[in-house]
């Protein structure tokens, strides 16, 4: 290589390939991104569904239960709007990750599996771009917060914000070791719907694990969306007579589940192996 | 069987003091319970277009897997730049760009953004990384279309971007998967102008698989694969030269009784391929007249005709290029 012939435009001269891990990151989480708003029924969906799911379950429920009371004496709107919260951030999390499985068939991951970057920055970006849609996605839902009765501060909605981001960041890392083999959308589909209406119904989402009893209630305990729907209430409704854990100890709960999630998701990632990767 | 070594390169270059850029040491791999490579050496060296040369499931697609740090052999060592490319992937990967047959692009940005997050994945940032944009998008012939998305550009510019993309970091190897799938003969023949250009001006060292005879013409040299085994090495025109003569097909009503006979009465081997009696001969202008004097009336058709690469494909594994007992399956 030391003895390059410069032709015509050909000027540029040899230089060392160097790995930017964070370039890396910031430029593929970057891309995820403008795919997303590339694509205009994906957009609108994000910004509808929240819209038209309140507006469902606000006048459905909003008739039915008006005197019920659930929990600690909240309506059950009330006690209901964290897991609605919950639920669209769980939903859209999940699904942005067929995203991987989309890379993979149009030959994207290819390229970037052959670039001298880690494999961590690979599933970094990705979920960390999986993670800004469904957050800006259950932040939307925030609008209807009035209309339970919680009203918003400054700091109050910074640590809204947190929760809503751990919780997307834990289960978008979740899609991803779920995608990372999978060779089609279906069998990605197929696998989700196992564990995504269980996950979400034993999350205190729609009746409190006070209530529980035995197994359920362990199941309850293990489930990663347990905390992020109590440390939701407890933000949301700081007035709320004590909650059933402590907001600190929630959000910790909540780093540590995201952080083995997203172990896995990177040792699955990071295998090579004698099969071909895609 | 003695594999040739003969000099194939540019005359120019001096590369045999040189060591070799990609080097293949007894490579073999296993599917669950196909072997798809077996025992394959050879050395690829600087600054020349190396051809992998097979029908579908001949092994050169796992070969190329193997070469671009996606997949690990299981038998063997393939090093690139004197680096493994099982236990060094990523010194591997610094050194090669990789066009893959299926397209890479994205389609839902522009070319230029394309090329942006390529060279960000490399390293390349602010005004080296805009500069080399524009310098490659101008080489592909596509500068006038940098800010339209790739999936507005047709089939041909497409592959152009593709081609830009592997080429974004300066890599000293390029490796390219069936690189004229779903090309046009004149965007053919302008991928095979780049690829020269890039091998004689930059030194890039060229790896195309293919399963195309006129393609692995262009190449310097050639590796033919068949069911997983190397069957022949050289340049195109070195293993053509080995047949020896010309290649003499003949049709017949009885073509298996005809070739017996040939065999008995002219020495030497003569098959019967695809219902047709072949064989190669030299001065075989002379030997038609001798056979078909020898053979009033039996004989249909007869063509002499200077070898090819599918005559060495088939003097090597006995089988037409396309019949191979193995195609169907990848």
């Amino acid at each position: 290589m030391a003895q390059t012939t410069t032709l015509g435009a050909i000027t540029q001269p040899a230089h060392p390939v160097r790995s930017r891990t964070w370039l890396a990151v910031a430029s593929l989480w970057w891309r995820e991104l403008v795919r997303f708003y590339r694509q205009r029924s994906r957009v609108i969906g994000v910004i509808l569904s929240p819209l038209v799911f309140w507006l469902v379950i606000g006048s459905g429920f909003g008739t039915s239960f008006r005197s019920g009371s659930a929990a600690g004496g909240q309506h059950y709107l009330e006690y209901f709007y964290p897991g609605a919260l919950i639920m669209i951030v769980l939903f859209t999390s999940i699904f942005t990750m067929m995203s991987v499985i989309e890379d993979r068939k149009e030959g994207f991951l290819l390229s970037v599996l052959v670039a001298p970057i880690s494999r961590s920055a690979i599933v970094l970006a990705k979920v960390l771009g999986g993670t800004t849609l469904s957050a800006i996605q259950g932040l939307i839902f925030l609008v209807f917060a009035p209309a339970v009765g919680a009203h918003i501060g400054g700091a109050q909605f910074g640590l809204i914000v947190l929760i809503t981001a751990l919780v997307s960041f834990c289960l978008t890392s979740l899609g991803f070791a779920v995608a990372w083999k999978m060779e089609s959308a279906q069998g990605f589909h197929a696998v989700v719907n196992l564990f995504l209406i269980p996950l979400w119904l034993l999350s205190g989402a729609l009746f409190p694990i006070t209530g529980a009893s035995g197994w359920i209630r362990a199941l309850m305990l293990a489930n990663p969306l347990t905390y992020g729907v109590e440390a939701l209430r407890a933000a949301l409704f700081p007035a709320m007579a004590s909650p059933r854990f402590p907001l600190g100890s929630s959000i910790a709960v909540l780093a540590v589940f995201s952080a083995v999630v997203f172990a896995v998701a990177f040792l699955l990632a990071n295998r090579r192996s004698t099969k071909p990767a895609a | 069987m003695p594999l040739p070594d003969v000099e194939s390169v540019p005359a120019s270059q001096d590369v045999r003091a040189e060591s070799p850029v990609i080097r293949i040491e007894r490579l073999g791999h296993r599917y669950d319970q196909r072997q798809a490579l077996d025992d394959v050496s050879f050395d690829v060296r600087p600054a020349e277009i190396f051809g992998l040369l097979g029908p579908n499931g001949s092994g050169k697609t796992t070969l190329f897997r193997i070469l671009s740090t996606l997949m690990l052999a299981t038998e063997g060592r393939a090093t690139i730049m004197g680096h493994d490319a099982a236990r060094e992937p990523n010194q591997v990967r610094r050194e090669i760009g990789v066009v893959f047959q299926a397209a890479s692009v994205d389609a839902k940005l522009t070319a230029a953004e394309n090329l942006r997050h390529q060279g960000h994945l490399y390293g390349l940032s602010g005004r080296t990384l805009k500069r080399r944009i524009a310098e490659m998008l101008g080489r592909v012939g596509l500068a006038d279309r940098a800010r339209d998305r790739v999936e507005t550009l047709s089939g041909g510019q497409q592959r152009r971007v593709e081609l830009a993309k592997g080429l974004m970091h300066h890599p000293a190897v390029l490796l390219l998967d069936e690189p004229s799938t779903g090309l046009d003969p004149g965007a053919r023949r302008d991928l095979w102008l780049y690829l020269k250009m890039l091998r004689d001006e930059e030194r890039v060292t060229v790896v195309v698989t293919t399963h195309l005879m006129e393609e692995a013409e262009h190449c310097d040299r050639l590796a033919i694969l068949n069911e997983g085994k190397l069957v022949a090495l050289g340049t195109p025109a070195e293993l053509k030269r080995e047949i020896g003569g010309e290649v003499i097909v003949m049709e017949a009503r009885e073509p298996q009784s005809l070739a017996r006979r040939i065999a008995e009465r002219f020495g030497g081997p003569c098959n019967v391929i695809d219902g047709k009696v072949r064989l190669e001969r030299e001065h075989g202008h002379r030997f038609v007249t001798d056979v078909v004097e020898a053979f009033p009336g039996e004989i249909d058709s007869i063509s002499v005709s200077k070898p090819t690469l599918e005559d060495v494909f088939i003097d090597r594994t006995g089988h037409r290029f396309w019949t191979g007992p193995e195609s169907g399956t990848p």
